[in-house]
């Protein structure tokens, strides 16, 4: 299965993510986000943080959990894109995330995101899995 | 993408209705300034939708408004205008101010002519590539510690020109003087802090960009007069906002205000529309981080300006003010005010927010500098970077969008389809050919920035001077482009 693709939006970009369940979900939304921040391929991670959020409703703690890795990003210089979930629910998540420091890296930057927007954010879930769609702010 | 399903009806040539019967919970109309040809565009993407779902707020004035250059964003649309009365209810939101708070535009004035420009165009542009920090990832030259850092969030603009970063004249042309009043660095977060302290005097990457342009038309002759401006003349123009630190500030209190809207009985119909009373402690503690986002915004293009004036200085080792230099004018085109409006024969504070749209007060307006009292403010258009740009003054009319105009060319195409387009094709190449230098700091910039994603400015202006909500003094083309 596809873990994201980019979908139409005028002046930002948007991300239709898929995943088997909310878990997958969650991980494949980062890597969505980072993999439009970055270059990926070939990346071998280096360092790690530990993320533990919460937040009122599952569509909150995904925004909450993109800009905190944002956040980490600007302020730290740690491209993320490997995620070892120990807890999910709607309301709660603890993620290790592993990532490199741009350093070196500099040239595999692309696109800045600079925030995950709640603009129409809606979690779809069904038998088949989860999808939702993001409007990141560039 | 969801097509635009309701109906718009005309107005007048210029202007087109949503009713209100359109949505249930909507409190005014909606009101989008267009032609014909530009509704074409706009009827196609979700941009009408949030026209409508603005009209929602609690104390919205009159209509719910959009400019000619109004594209889909999240929450307001961009090109939004929306005003609310704070006597009755009325909200704030930190969505109808938009992540990149007080991203704006000003325009300088040379005293250079093409003659003495063109000939070095490619070695101007790389000495400004290098002296100013632009792109992903780029850090300013400019690091204060904490408590320079609240001197910048409470005094803007005039923190840069006590460093030697500029002129008091450069103040007194800068909306609000560049130094919004009531600014709270106590409602700015830590994290808020640490984006915002390597960014001060970086251009940022995207959308934002240094511009040398070349006067090519006069609409004006007298208002053109007054800025000192004539056929032939360059100027120059800086497009940047608040970087990290207002996006920071904008998600905090976004997130913050979906928690109140049951608090106080608020229903709005995206999350990114989360409001709250202007006169309640969460819209205060907003109001307050908002401004000090402005404040840093102004000093961000301060001191862009100053590397701008520093590069000028040693390309043509003359003096900035030799070279004549001077800001013509600053605005905001990301932000909140507040404004006093006569409605129904009251005067009232309205808390106006624009997003994606300019101020435009009129000739005699008390807040205007002594210098475009007569004229009215100053009004700076932006294009992309392979079409005009416009200068313009604000009008007496404009009192109908609350003094609003608009504020760009306004995106056609999004940055995806944008890449597609310019799939195997040299952007700069085609650049080159009309006599435009670029570069970018980004890979993918010049594809996604490409002239055919924007709506054509000429249009869009051509509607704000139709309509009367702004007047026409002068219109640029771009010589070198410097983007993010």
């Amino acid at each position: 299965m596809k873990r994201y693709e980019q979908i139409p939006h005028t002046a930002d970009i948007a991300i239709r993510v898929y995943g088997k369940d909310l878990k997958e979900l969650f991980i494949n939304a980062a890597y969505g986000m980072f993999d439009i921040i970055a270059d990926l391929e070939g990346l071998k991670s280096s360092v790690s943080i530990d993320v533990n959020l919460k937040a009122p409703s599952k569509e909150e703690l995904l925004v909450s959990w993109l800009d905190e890795l944002l956040y980490n990003f600007y302020t730290k210089g740690i491209i993320f894109f490997e995620f070892e979930v120990s807890f999910l629910s709607e309301e709660q998540l603890m993620v290790k995330v592993y990532g490199r420091h741009i350093g070196e890296n500099r040239n595999r930057l692309k696109t800045e995101i600079k925030a995950a927007t709640y603009h129409d954010l809606n979690i779809r879930e069904s038998d088949e899995g989860c999808s939702v769609d993001i409007v990141f702010d560039v | 993408m969801q097509i635009w399903q309701g109906r718009l009806e005309k107005i007048d040539d210029y202007r087109w209705c949503i009713p209100k019967s359109y949505m249930p919970g909507m409190r005014v109309p909606g009101v989008i300034y267009a032609d014909k040809n530009l509704l074409e565009s706009i009827e196609r993407d979700r941009a009408p939708q949030q026209v409508a779902n603005a009209a929602h707020f609690p104390g919205i004035v009159k209509y719910s408004l959009a400019m000619p250059d109004i594209h889909w964003g999240y929450g307001l649309p961009i090109g939004g205008v929306v005003a609310t009365d704070i006597e009755d209810g009325g909200v704030i939101t930190p969505g109808g101010v938009g992540y990149d708070i007080n991203c704006g535009v000003r325009l300088v004035k040379t005293n250079l002519t093409e003659k003495e420009i063109k000939p070095r165009i490619k070695d101007l542009v790389t000495a400004l590539y290098n002296h100013v920090p632009a792109g992903l990832g780029s850090e300013g030259k400019i690091r204060v510690d904490v408590n320079e850092e609240r001197k910048i969030l409470t005094n803007g603009a005039k923190w840069a020109v006590s460093k030697g970063f500029g002129t008091k004249e450069d103040l007194e042309c800068t909306e609000e003087n560049g130094q919004m009043q009531g600014a709270d660095p106590s409602k700015v977060s830590d994290r808020a802090y640490q984006r915002g302290k390597k960014q001060s005097g970086t251009l940022g990457s995207g959308n934002h960009f240094i511009e040398i342009q070349l006067v090519d038309e006069i609409y004006d002759e007298k208002c053109a007069e007054i800025f000192n401006i004539e056929k032939g003349q360059i100027t120059i123009m800086i497009h940047s906002g608040s970087r990290g630190f207002g996006h920071q500030i904008c998600d905090e209190y976004s997130k913050g205000m979906i928690g109140v809207l049951s608090k106080y009985g608020i229903s709005v119909p995206d999350r990114q529309l989360a409001c709250a009373p202007v006169r309640s402690p969460e819209g205060q503690a907003y109001i307050g981080a908002m401004k000090c986002a402005a404040n840093y915004a102004w000093n961000n293009r301060q001191c862009l300006m100053h590397l701008v004036r520093e590069v000028f200085e040693k390309f043509f080792n003359r003096s900035s003010k030799d070279l004549g230099m001077d800001l013509i004018y600053d605005v905001a085109h990301n932000i909140a005010k507040f404004e006093k409006y006569n409605i129904d024969e009251k005067e009232k504070l309205l808390c106006v927010h624009r997003k994606g749209a300019t101020r435009a007060f009129p000739p005699g307006h008390p807040d205007l500098p002594s210098k475009y009292k007569e004229i009215g403010q100053p009004v700076i258009i932006p294009g992309d970077m392979g079409r005009h740009s416009f200068l313009l003054v604000g009008t007496q009319k404009a009192e109908e969008t609350f003094f609003s105009t608009c504020h760009g060319a306004g995106r056609l195409m999004s940055r995806k389809a944008a890449i597609s387009a310019c799939r195997g094709r040299s952007i700069s190449g085609e650049l080159a050919e009309k006599g435009i230098s670029v570069m970018a700091a980004g890979r993918g910039t010049l594809a996604e920035e490409a002239p055919e994603a924007y709506k054509n400015v000429t249009e869009v202006v051509h509607v704000v001077h139709e309509a009367g909500i702004s007047k026409r003094v002068a219109r640029m083309r771009p010589l070198c482009v410097l983007k993010g």
